[in-house]
């Protein structure tokens, strides 16, 4: 379709076209062009379907604060089509409606049902009963409702990103007022920024007449000079505690922090409540001028406008000079007729309102009425404008209060927060007197108050009636305010109603006013999502692993290898000959000072004190609670510092542990971090002193260096301190050195291995290697309720420790109450392995215990494991039954000793 | 900020020092550690209303 002339602030490029596509057919644009506009000039008038009774819906305020122009854009739902330009080859779609927009099966649901069928909590009271029934109801109601769908096909591959901005001055809005108020403070100096989400700086200047397009140009330009920072188009998706203002910009999510927070969101125009007041061809005054002047579209052939404020004279006039047919204006206020009208030859009716618009899938009339006589008019297009109110979502949620001003006719701000600075409109700079007329008389028709949530004055008024007796009490009866717009298109109307119904005045406290809850718009997941901040850790033989078959996955914030490729033989090679793993994950620190000593000892339930030097032993860690919190060793390497291993995933937490107790204790120790520094191998396997042997001068003979010994040793001329441990169950040495020399150690034990056919191997093999030796991995076999009498390390606690430790009362008490269960091992010899989490059942048939580690040990031949049982069935020998979540019953004998040499002979070798 | 029990004789006590908390509306006393920053734990007294933060002490220094 033909545009209107050119004109200064126009958006579109006249010269590129766009094609794309709607409900599968093919639309032309031009570029600069939402999908909205585009629409709309080639003559589409139904963009949605409404929320309960699928009325169709068309453009309501081309600004991006109604829920009618919500449609599907390349699989991504409840895209706001008035604020998305069109691209070349874009898809859009409907939201909500089926078959089609124009003919929804689901409307007939609203036509059919008489009037009290969809009331107010109808689904509730009318399908509650017979109860047995709701499920049924309920899915069909389920399907009903609801905005979108997710394309489950549509899978996003895109890198969405988080950056955190921390700047003096934070705008938000790009009118008129935020562009002073930024250029005002980025001229003294202030990093500003701004965030405007609409296609044009200016606010209302933007689409204003020549004179304004003037004057918003120059403040632009002016606030470019200052230096301001614009985000734009880029939205503000609320404000959180401390003023953290999360604004979206594409594929970027901005976490802003600001010195101070202005709020220049400006004023919404409002719709008015009267029949059918949702019809398509019924819009906003703004929106008119929006499609007329920002993109050269007449709006309408025959025009009425009915408005309650200024707003609407200035829409008709905008109109008329875009050579549109305005046939009359119907103004709520009395008085003189408006000059600006007369001169156009406008019928101005003044001290009229609307009582009806007239048309079923669009409007093709009004009838407006005063006090006496009620007037029609025939028309393609009805403008409302039931004047503006502020735009105080972010305000409110600043912690901001507001209350009704009954002089303005409209919500301001009453108390501000600290930290936030609200100007223009808002803050009622352009504020115009009287009041607005709540709704039309009984019109005969539905009169919504709320778009998104299909939320009628009737609904409104029995909501009331049933004693939800303020906007508060029924916004969560009717949901009205609730939907997407959060209140912008209905929070003051719905005051209003329940004012009137309430029979006082909207200022009355007892109205009360609703909060409107982030996101201010539609927002994608995939944001919210966005990559953060804890990027993987690498050891530093990562890539070896990598380029050696390793089959890297995530560990808690590191990846490390599962296995190489076959667990099996890696488990063999280390009890036959020689391994080697990467344990360089562990949690590592350093304790230090006159009151190390003393500091452990308060730490732990074991005892540390007593231990000789270059001696390493297990710890656990315990909260006050008793439970089992971290497990690792603990080498006195001299009098007054230990080395501490903690478990990978638990390095963070042990170190804020450590230093929270030693910040209550204010002992004389440091204790310092070191996890990164520090690299870590285990060479494990009966030739492990033979190859580290060919590396150092070190005696590693076993009279000279037994197990659980710590000594430091220079190996292949790096230094390292050498742990004589062994959680596989082998001979080994855990190795810790300069995380620098890693791969240039690595690669030398791999060579000093090599005649003993060294392999390395991954976390799976480690897994069953200790599961041969019981050894019980904190936090699998273990959780907050485990203490370490039931988890089968009674020897660790030293009840009869002299100094107080963390957890010792706990301890006391359950030493004194017993266990209730037990940490045990099972082998089940009937060649099945339970999986983990399988229960065990007690004696009556219920799950009374339960698998937490089991594995197939081809060593043994049968599948072994560790389990929780009730203290009756923890004797050694005890038959147990296991139900697989299969159904199936696994039985299994409790043991309570190692699977693999059990009296530590290969581990002292 | 809580005090540790010293005995477990009195069972009592001792669960509600290990599971009880008090939901203070208003002024309370917190260990604060600053993870993402200097890994330093500090004192705080905060009002848990308006989260005004209304002193902040080195450790130790409140009670």
């Amino acid at each position: 379709m033909s545009r209107l002339s050119e004109r200064r602030g126009e958006l579109i490029d006249r010269g590129r076209t766009i094609t794309f596509s709607w409900e599968g057919k093919t639309y032309k644009g031009h570029k600069g062009d939402t999908i909205a506009s585009a629409l709309y000039d080639a003559g589409v008038r139904v963009f949605s379907r409404s929320f309960k009774y699928h009325r169709p819906r068309g453009l309501m305020c081309c600004s991006g604060q109604c829920p009618n122009c919500l449609v599907e854009v390349d699989g991504e739902p409840t895209v706001r089509a008035c604020m998305t330009p069109i691209e070349q080859g874009m898809e859009v779609n409907h939201l909500n409606a089926w078959p089609s927009l124009e003919r929804d099966f689901l409307h007939m649901v609203g036509k059919a049902t008489p009037s009290f069928g969809m009331q107010v909590g109808f689904y509730y009271k009318t399908f509650i009963r017979p109860r047995r029934l709701w499920p049924f109801y309920e899915k069909i109601l389920r399907n009903a409702a609801g905005l979108g769908r997710l394309d489950e096909e549509h899978r996003r591959t895109e890198r969405y990103e988080k950056v955190h901005r921390h700047v003096d001055v934070l705008v938000i809005g790009g009118g008129q007022s935020g562009l002073e108020a930024a250029t005002e403070a980025a001229s003294a100096g202030k990093h500003t920024v701004v965030v405007e989400e609409g296609l044009a700086l200016g606010g209302r200047l933007a689409y204003g007449t020549a004179d304004e397009m003037r004057e918003r140009d120059a403040l632009v330009e002016a606030a470019r000079a200052a230096g301001v920072e614009f985000l734009q188009p880029a939205y503000a998706g609320g404000v959180y505690e401390g003023l953290l203002v999360p604004v979206f910009q594409g594929k970027t999510m901005y976490r802003f922090r600001a010195a101070e927070l202005v709020l220049a969101t400006g004023s919404i125009e409002q719709p008015l409540v009267f029949g059918n007041n949702d019809l398509p061809g019924i819009m906003l005054g703004g929106a008119a001028r929006r499609l007329a002047n920002q993109f050269r579209i007449a709006p309408g052939g025959q025009v009425v406008v009915v408005t309650s404020g200024d707003e609407g004279i200035v829409a008709a006039s905008d109109l008329a000079a875009a050579g549109v047919e305005v046939v009359a204006v119907a103004d709520s206020r009395e008085g003189e007729t408006d000059v600006r009208l007369s001169d156009a030859g406008i019928e101005h009716l003044t001290g009229f309102t609307p009582v009806r618009a007239k048309g079923s899938k669009h409007v093709t009339g009004v009838v407006v009425a005063n006090d006496g006589e009620e007037r029609t008019f025939g028309c393609d297009l009805l403008v409302v404008s039931g004047r503006s109110a502020g735009a105080y979502g972010f305000f409110t949620q600043a912690g901001g209060t507001i209350r009704y001003d009954r002089e303005q006719g409209r919500y301001v701000p009453d108390v501000v927060p600290e930290g936030v600075r609200v100007v223009g409109e808002l803050a009622g700079a352009a504020a115009a007197g009287g009041a607005v007329p709540a709704k039309a008389k009984d019109s005969g028709c539905k009169q919504f108050v709320c778009f998104c949530e299909d939320v009628t004055t009737k609904d409104v008024n029995l909501s009331v009636s049933e004693g939800f007796a303020s906007l508060e009490l029924s916004k969560r009866y009717t949901t009205v305010t609730m939907g997407p717009c959060q209140g912008r298109m209905c929070h003051r109307n719905s005051g209003l109603v329940i004012a009137d119904e309430l029979g006082v005045d909207p200022d009355e406290q007892r109205v009360g006013v609703t909060t409107a809850r982030p996101p201010h718009n539609p927002t994608s997941f995939s944001l919210l999502a966005a990559r953060g901040y804890e990027p993987v850790k690498r050891t530093s033989t990562h890539h070896w692993h990598a380029e050696h078959g390793g089959k890297m996955l995530w560990a808690g914030d590191w990846k490390r290898p599962y296995d190489y490729g076959d667990a099996d033989s890696e488990v063999a090679a280390v009890h036959e000959s020689l391994g080697l793993i990467d344990v360089s994950t562990l949690g590592k620190m350093i304790v230090r000072g006159p009151d190390a000593a003393a500091f452990l000892e308060r730490i732990y339930p074991n005892r540390f004190g007593d231990m000789k030097l270059a001696r390493v032993r297990y710890g656990i860690v315990c909260g006050d609670d008793g439970s089992v919190l971290d497990d690792g060793t603990v080498a006195r390497v001299s009098e007054d510092e230990y080395y501490v291993t903690t478990t990978s995933s638990g390095a963070g937490g042990m170190e804020q542990w450590f230093t929270w107790w030693n910040a209550v204790w204010g002992m004389d120790v440091e204790i310092v971090n070191v996890t990164s520094a520090v690299a870590a191998f285990n060479l494990a396997g009966p030739k492990a002193r033979e190859a580290l042997a060919t590396l150092t001068s070190f005696d590693l003979a076993n009279e000279a260096f037994p197990y659980l010994g710590a000594g430091h040793a220079e190996i292949a001329g790096v230094p390292c301190l050498l742990l004589r441990i062994g959680f596989v169950g082998e001979l080994g040495y855990e190795i810790h050195l300069p995380t620098a020399a890693g791969e240039y150690l690595w690669d030398a034990l791999m060579a000093a291995g090599a005649e003993h056919d060294v392999r390395p191997f991954g976390l799976e093999p480690q897994r069953v290697l200790r599961l041969e030796k019981m050894h019980v991995i904190v936090g699998q076999d273990t959780n907050a309720e485990s203490n370490p009498f039931e988890a089968a390390m009674p020897w660790i606690v030293k009840l009869d420790k002299e100094s107080d430790w963390i957890g010792r009362y706990q301890l006391e008490y359950l030493k004194r109450r017993g266990n209730r269960n037990e940490l045990v091992g099972f082998v089940c010899d009937n060649g099945k392995t339970p999986v983990e989490g399988s229960q065990v059942i007690g004696a009556d048939g219920d799950p009374a215990g339960r698998i937490t580690s089991s594995r197939f040990s081809k060593r043994l031949g049968r599948a072994i494991g560790i389990a929780w049982v009730p203290v009756a069935s923890s004797e050694e020998g005890t038959r147990i039954d296991i139900s697989d979540p299969t159904g199936a019953r696994i039985p299994a004998v409790v043991t309570h000793k190692a699977f693999y040499d059990p009296d530590g002979e290969r581990l002292r070798s | 900020m809580t005090n540790r029990v010293t005995s477990s004789e009195d069972e009592r006590e001792l669960f509600s020092y290990l599971y009880f908390r008090r939901n203070v509306a208003g002024d309370q006393r917190e260990w604060w550690y600053h993870s993402s920053g200097c890994r330093e734990w500090f004192q705080a007294e905060r009002n848990t209303d308006h989260n005004q933060v209304l002193q902040v002490a080195r450790p130790g220094a409140l009670q």
